[in-house]
């Protein structure tokens, strides 16, 4: 039998196709605004026996075409158990929401925590403020990585944040600075929520923000910990829609 | 359907933006209350008395001032509808469950204030609450800050009596609430012109406590697994008690009760598959405020049982009814009041070992803490209870919301995830 795994992200949506052997089939696009048309083109002639969606998507999937949903804090425990067994915790840091997930040994879901309603501390919240310094998220994610000095950012509203960084440009603060002192606003935001799961190792940093090679170094610093982050991180939740096919 | 629109102008209400606002609730109503399935017959009754909401009870507040007696309003538990009773009054609990002219509310309040004290003024505001406008006096307290000073605000619009509540329950503090009762029963009696007798007081207490007993019964039933009644309707049912004739609810309560024990003994239920037991704690849900309710029991699982406001803390506890004299039925009064366990007070332990009764009593599988927003009380004290049910190993999910619907897909990702897993954990 083959599963198929859809992540609708409010950034990407990720497809992951299973079979017996494992995942056969994977890929990523954007999610832009019409997310249900993306879809329809990434399924478009792939074949399988069952479709679960996961993700801030999934009930617009539920109504069109899947045939069973699981939230992505499920999924996430899924798919990161899958490439790492010993996974107990779990960071995703995501386009809308930021979660911390807590696994029991069986890699059953024992607490979560999530951002609140506003995007502070979210990969929403580094979109915008790359864009307040003209740069792509890759490039400020680099050159937050050329200095060790770092300015303290301290709104995590992303509104207020955006006119202190506007500030701070104005009166001629380097850059490298200012994306790293936003880079550790979001790490305090993350470290917090995991303290309010409880960090275990191994941990898991999963989601598209994962990549940034800044964050993770900031992170692994601050909790003391190394990060284990899957090489494909965008796809973990996808995969964890497939396999829960399976387990309930 | 009778036309209202004369009665309503005669209250002052405005009358566009009122049609805007019942425009809006049958097609809530719906979504929230009437697409359940497995309802009981005996809904029936809430369910008329909710599409009149605007309508026939508020004509019955009309004929009763016509008559000369009043209509007093409050906002919070703690004002004890025995003296509004006993002093021939109605007793009508203000709700403020929507979002109503906030913009025009924002004028006078700042941005960062609960979203029930925002929208009583907006309600207050726009005119489009008819029973605020048929109040001849306001109930306020000094529960928290926020509403200590709108009730400032209030005061300037309409009559309104201050009850000094304690903040802490220390015997002086206890002192001063029976003081306290005794200073609003002078009012009802300036107000109304009317001494008010023992027999007067004796038969309020009665009333009340009947009506008590008839809402406890129902949430014994609620112990039911499966469920017999949604966490839904039960909340209708408690929405309503602040504002419907006392004697009839009483009575429809308990023929519902009566459907409710047939409906156990021949395993009816209200369908599903098996639900995962959520019990609901923290601010009030006023009127028509079910989002979170709601969200809950689409997601897979019941509200088995509510420790809020509209709740449990309501009505649980009755007045002592065997005492000597007017002084003795007073303090037995104040005493009730005083054992209702909100986070306006501290040291507020009781609320925490009453929700660790209540997860055992109601064979409950997670607790769901539901804060209003900018709520100091509730926010803070969400903490030591998530800290509790931790020790317990009860799963706990704290949600902070307000009344705009903007939010209900992160809220819904939540609770989802809390129902896969309590549900995992069942199975394992
Ligand atoms: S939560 Fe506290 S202040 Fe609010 S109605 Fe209840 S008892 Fe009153
Ligand atoms: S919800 Fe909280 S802040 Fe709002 S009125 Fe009640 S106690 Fe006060």
């Amino acid at each position: 039998m083959t599963i198929a795994g859809l992540d609708i992200g409010s950034r990407t949506i990720a497809l992951v196709e299973m079979d017996g052997g494992g995942i056969r089939h994977s890929e990523v696009v954007e999610t832009t605004f019409d997310p249900l048309e993306q879809c329809r083109v990434l399924l478009e002639d792939r074949g399988f026996d069952l479709l679960v969606a996961t993700g801030y998507g999934r009930h617009l999937a539920q109504a069109n075409f899947a045939d069973r949903t699981i939230t992505e804090i499920k999924a996430f425990a899924l798919g990161c158990h899958e490439f790492f067994p010993e996974c107990r915790t779990i960071l995703d840091i995501g386009g809308q929401d930021t979660k911390a997930i807590s696994l029991a040994p069986g890699g059953k879901v024992a607490d979560f925590q999530m951002n609140d309603r506003c995007a502070a501390g979210t990969g929403k919240f580094l979109e915008v403020m790359a864009a307040a310094m003209g740069l792509s998220l890759e490039e400020m994610g680099r050159i937050a990585l050329e200095t060790e000095a770092e300015v303290k950012i301290s709104s995590m509203c992303t509104v207020f944040a955006e006119s202190e960084v506007t500030g701070l440009i104005a009166r001629g603060t380097p850059r490298p600075e200012i994306a790293r002192g936003l880079h550790e606003a979001i790490c305090d935001r993350a470290v917090s929520l995991l303290k309010r799961v409880g960090v275990k190792r191994e941990v898991v940093f999963a989601g598209g923000v994962a990549r940034n090679p800044c964050l993770r170094s900031l992170l692994e610093h601050r909790l003391g910990v190394p990060l284990l982050v899957p090489e494909n991180p965008q796809i973990v939740g996808a995969l964890g829609a497939a396999l829960s096919a399976n387990t309930s | 359907m009778t036309d209202y629109h004369d009665m309503w102008k005669e209250l002052g209400i405005d009358l566009d933006a009122h049609d805007g606002l019942l425009e809006v609730l049958p097609p809530m109503y719906e979504e929230n209350i009437l697409s359940q399935e497995g309802r009981p017959g005996g809904m029936e009754y809430f369910d008329f008395v909710f599409s009149e909401v605007h309508g026939l009870r508020i004509k019955e507040l009309v004929e009763h001032r016509e008559a000369g007696a009043v209509v007093v309003g409050t906002f919070c538990t703690y004002v004890p509808e025995e003296l509004i009773i006993a002093a021939g009054g109605i007793c009508v609990g203000l709700c403020a469950g929507a979002q109503v002219a906030a913009e025009e509310a924002e004028k006078y309040l700042p941005r960062n204030i609960c979203a029930l004290i925002k929208s009583s003024l907006g309600f207050k505001l726009a005119k489009v609450c008819p029973y605020i406008e048929s109040c001849d006096l306001l109930v306020g307290e000094t529960t928290c800050d926020g509403k200590k000073k709108y009730f400032e605000m209030l005061g300037e619009l309409q009559p309104v009596h201050i009850m000094e509540v304690p903040q802490m329950k220390l015997e002086h503090d206890r002192d001063l609430w029976r003081k306290e009762i005794r200073r609003m029963l002078e009012r009802m009696e300036e107000m109304t012109g009317k001494k008010i007798g023992e027999k007067q007081i004796r038969d309020a207490i009665r009333l009340v406590n009947e009506k008590r007993k008839a809402l406890l019964r129902l949430e014994e039933l609620r112990k039911s697994d499966p469920p017999v009644i949604s966490g839904r309707d039960a909340l209708l049912i408690d929405q309503i008690a602040f504002y419907d004739d006392p004697a009839r609810l009483t009575e429809k309560i308990n023929a519902l009760c009566d459907e409710l024990e047939e409906r156990k003994k021949a395993g009816v239920s209200i369908g599903g598959a098996h639900r995962p037991r959520i019990l609901l704690s923290g601010c009030p849900m006023a009127l028509p405020n079910w989002k979170v309710a709601t969200l809950i029991e689409t997601s897979g699982a019941v509200v088995a049982m509510d420790e809020m406001c509209t709740g449990i803390r309501y009505f649980d506890n009755l007045v002592e009814e065997d005492a000597a004299d007017t002084e003795a039925l007073l303090d037995n009064i104040a005493d009730r009041y005083l054992n209702i366990h909100c986070a306006i007070f501290t040291p507020n332990r009781e609320r925490i070992e009453h929700i660790k009764q209540l997860v055992e009593d109601y064979d409950i599988d997670a607790v769901v803490h539901y804060s209003l927003q900018f709520c100091d009380p509730y926010t803070v004290e969400a903490f030591s209870v998530q800290r509790e049910m931790e020790k317990e190993g009860v799963p706990f999910l704290y949600l902070e919301t307000d009344y705009s619907s903007e939010d209900t897909g992160q809220l819904t990702t939540r609770i989802q995830a809390l129902i896969e897993m309590v549900g995992c954990a069942e199975k394992a």
